[in-house]
């Protein structure tokens, strides 16, 4: 068994960061993994840095592996964000530690998952860390693409691009993982267009699945203005859902744990002087909600323009390669109702509801409208 | 004459029948041991407080006015202040924020009003709800002989008509009722500034005010919102929205919630377009009362259609991220957005 086992479909990643680690001449000493959503970015990352740790070469059961697992390694520092975006307090503190050397192991590794997630304020703080490390400090960042990152960035880094997996080994990963039949998996595989996390979460979890079956169904339902309204308020329902499913028993526990810390019970109410820090609390844990609602609406939005992807092709002939292959009895008739253009048009729709979602619009103009560009049908 | 009390709202009704003590109008406010000023209309609040002063001031020029914020009150401080002095003067004292106080203004205040001072005059101001209810209680129950002040909000049109109208005839000085209308249109969001504005006219216009002094004071100010901008658009009257969005921005709208409004007129047109359930049944469906549903499909009848309603959102929504920071001029995105919806989303 090794570090790099769990990862599918990036054999040629793999194989530079396994030199990289076994040699210190390839070894660079910022690097920028990008690839699609659920490719594996941060996975790879992680593997990376315990390769680097782990006096094996990453053999995922010594302590260092498994510290680096926990992300608990004296050596790695770590940062993700559960919100929009990451701060420049949490940058700058990143950076002071990259400039301390390695405690225990060869090297000090430093991993910024969401790199895209930075403004520009706050990415200017890591150039000089990226240039300039000190001996034996890594930098890793973890991006969708580069076009995400600045250009002082981007040429600061050494890039390594991850492939979208086939359908096929995501499905027999979640098979070795999760156990759930190939059928099932491969289903699921298909549905999350490979991304491995939604994929296992839509295998495990009925309610996702049937949030994202209600999604498909609502869409190809509409045929008017009236209806495209109505299905855009409950596409932010089950946006809200998805996301309260994430959050909800979080900040439960959260708000327990602090209050726990502070020697109250149930029942007390909270002192004056303490209220400060379950206001503060309850601020990040309304951050977490806004992304957690943003990411959520982003999930509906990439299953709408897979739906729409399979409109598109059926127009156009082609049979193979069809996402929603469940649904062909609601697609075909719903393809034959619209022109080519209309169906390009709502892939732009999504594409421009994604932006206005992430311009602060209000999501459900923003998905009224995208709904909107749907209901011109083609006369009969 | 005409005064805003007689309205007074009904909500206070279950107390008012316990009440035994006089309750007055904010222009008839007299001075008594304990006067209890009641009421969301603050600047009125305000008016008593400074009309009890005159009055104390005109009997007595030594008179001490002591003012205390029961919010942060300490103990003691009232009989310390209501104590009697060396040289005897009459002494005012205004406590503000009762309905914030805490717990040893109440104890103090309730102490208090079992044995009042002769010379001494307590005003409370209570601004309403629960907290310092037993206080209220007692006064209202003759406790230290008070008098309730009740100053309610003005709030309809009707009440600021009826309100400017008392207030020029307490001066002496006359008003049309033209004028009244022009100037309770021009001062519609605040009554402290329809009162600051009577009063600015009665100083600088000599004789009879009527329309025409209106004009020339205050000419061309409209406060509007951003519904009113809204319901002239949907029915077709650009030339009149486009006015009503320049006097809503002049007054102090921001273009974000303006858009809103519009989003969500549109949206209830177009859920109730082609449903012909009575406005009950649908209002559950569509989250919305039945009046405004009733309005929304009178919006409808003057010349909508479905591809109009499409375009009208899609050019909403367009506006909403321009407003948002995707385009300079968020103004000019808003004038657009009229434009397409008053001509009923048609090019």
């Amino acid at each position: 068994m090794s570090v790099w086992d769990d990862l599918v479909g990036q054999e040629e990643a793999i194989s530079r960061f396994r030199t990289a680690a076994s040699d210190s001449r390839a070894l660079a000493h910022s690097w920028l993994i990008t690839g699609p959503p659920g490719s594996g970015r941060s996975n790879l990352a992680y593997a990376f840095a315990s390769a680097l740790l782990c006096r094996s070469g990453g053999c995922g059961e010594c302590p260092d592996c498994r510290q680096v697992a926990a992300r608990t390694h004296p050596d790695l520092s770590a940062l993700a964000t559960e919100r929009v975006i990451i701060s420049i307090d949490e940058v700058r503190a990143l950076v002071t530690t990259a400039q301390f050397g390695p405690r225990v192991a060869k090297y000090r590794v430093v991993v910024i998952e969401d790199a895209d997630r930075m403004v520009e304020r706050t990415s200017n703080v890591l150039l000089k860390a990226l240039e300039e490390p000190p001996e034996g400090t890594i930098w890793i960042l973890c991006a969708p693409s580069e076009a995400d990152l600045l250009p002082t960035i981007r040429s600061r880094v050494r890039s390594v691009r991850l492939t979208v997996p086939s359908i096929n080994d995501v499905a027999n990963l979640i098979v070795g993982r999760t156990g759930v039949a190939y059928e099932v998996a491969e289903r699921a595989a298909r549905h999350a267009q490979s991304h491995v996390g939604m994929a296992t979460r839509l295998c495990t979890n009925d309610l996702a699945a049937a949030r994202r079956d209600e999604t498909v169904r609502r869409a190809l339902s509409v045929k008017n203005v009236r209806d495209a309204v109505f299905v855009a308020a409950r596409l932010l329902e089950i946006a809200t859902e998805d996301a309260k499913a994430l959050t909800e028993e979080k900040d439960a526990l959260e708000v327990e744990e602090t209050r726990r810390a502070f020697g109250l019970a149930v029942e007390d109410s909270i002192p004056a002087g303490m209220r400060a820090t379950f206001r503060s609390l309850e601020e990040q844990q309304k951050r977490r909600e806004t992304r957690s609602l943003r990411d959520g609406l982003d999930r509906i939005l990439v299953d709408l323009s897979s739906v729409f992807r399979d409109v598109l092709l059926l127009q156009l002939g082609v049979r193979d390669g069809i996402i929603n292959v469940e649904y062909l009895s609601d697609l075909e008739p719903f393809a034959a109702a619209l022109t080519a253009r209309t169906a390009l048009d709502v892939t732009d729709a999504i594409m421009t509801a994604r932006h206005r979602i992430a311009g602060n619009v209000s999501p459900v103009l923003a998905l009224e409208a995208m709904m909107i560009v749907s209901t011109p049908r083609v006369a009969a | 004459m005409a005064s805003t009390t007689p309205r007074s709202s009904s909500a206070r009704g279950a107390a008012k029948a316990k009440s035994v003590i006089p309750t007055l109008g904010w222009d008839a406010a007299t001075v008594a041991p304990v006067v209890l000023v009641t009421g969301s209309e603050g600047f009125l609040a305000d008016r008593v407080s400074a009309s009890l002063r005159d009055q104390l001031r005109a009997v007595d020029p030594n008179v001490e006015v002591h003012d205390i914020d029961a919010t942060d009150y300490a103990y003691g401080t009232l009989m310390s202040l209501a104590s009697p002095s060396l040289f005897g003067e009459p002494r005012l004292i205004r406590a503000s924020n009762v309905e914030k106080c805490n717990d040893e203004f109440l104890e103090d205040a309730l102490a208090y009003i079992e044995a009042t001072d002769s010379d001494t005059t307590l005003v409370l101001r209570h601004a309403g709800g629960v907290r310092g209810k037993r206080l209220l209680d007692q006064i209202r129950a003759g406790v230290g002989g008070g008098i309730e002040i009740a100053c309610a909000e003005i709030k309809s049109d009707a009440d600021k008509h009826d309100f400017s109208v008392a207030e020029f005839r307490r001066s002496g000085r006359s008003i049309t009722p033209g004028a009244v209308r022009a100037l309770v249109s021009a001062f519609s969001s605040s009554a402290s500034e329809l009162a600051n504005a009577c009063a600015q006219l009665m100083a600088d216009a000599e004789g009879d005010i009527d329309e025409r002094v209106v004009e020339q004071y205050y000419g061309g100010r409209v406060e509007t919102t951003a519904f009113k901008v809204a319901d002239f658009a949907v029915s077709g009257r650009r030339g009149d929205a486009l006015v009503a969005l320049r006097h809503a921005l002049d007054s102090g709208a921001d273009p974000v919630p303006i858009v809103a409004t519009f989003a969500s007129k549109l949206r209830l047109m177009v859920k109730v377009w082609g449903d012909r359930r009575s406005a009950q049944e649908l209002a559950g469906l569509v989250g919305a009362a039945p009046w405004q549903i009733d309005r929304a499909r009178r919006d409808l009848q003057s010349g909508w259609d479905e591809p109009g309603l499409r375009r009208a959102i899609l050019s909403i929504a367009e506006a909403d991220a321009n407003v948002k920071g995707a385009s300079r001029d968020p103004v000019y995105s808003i004038e657009h957005m009229i434009e397409v919806v008053a001509n009923f989303g048609r090019d």
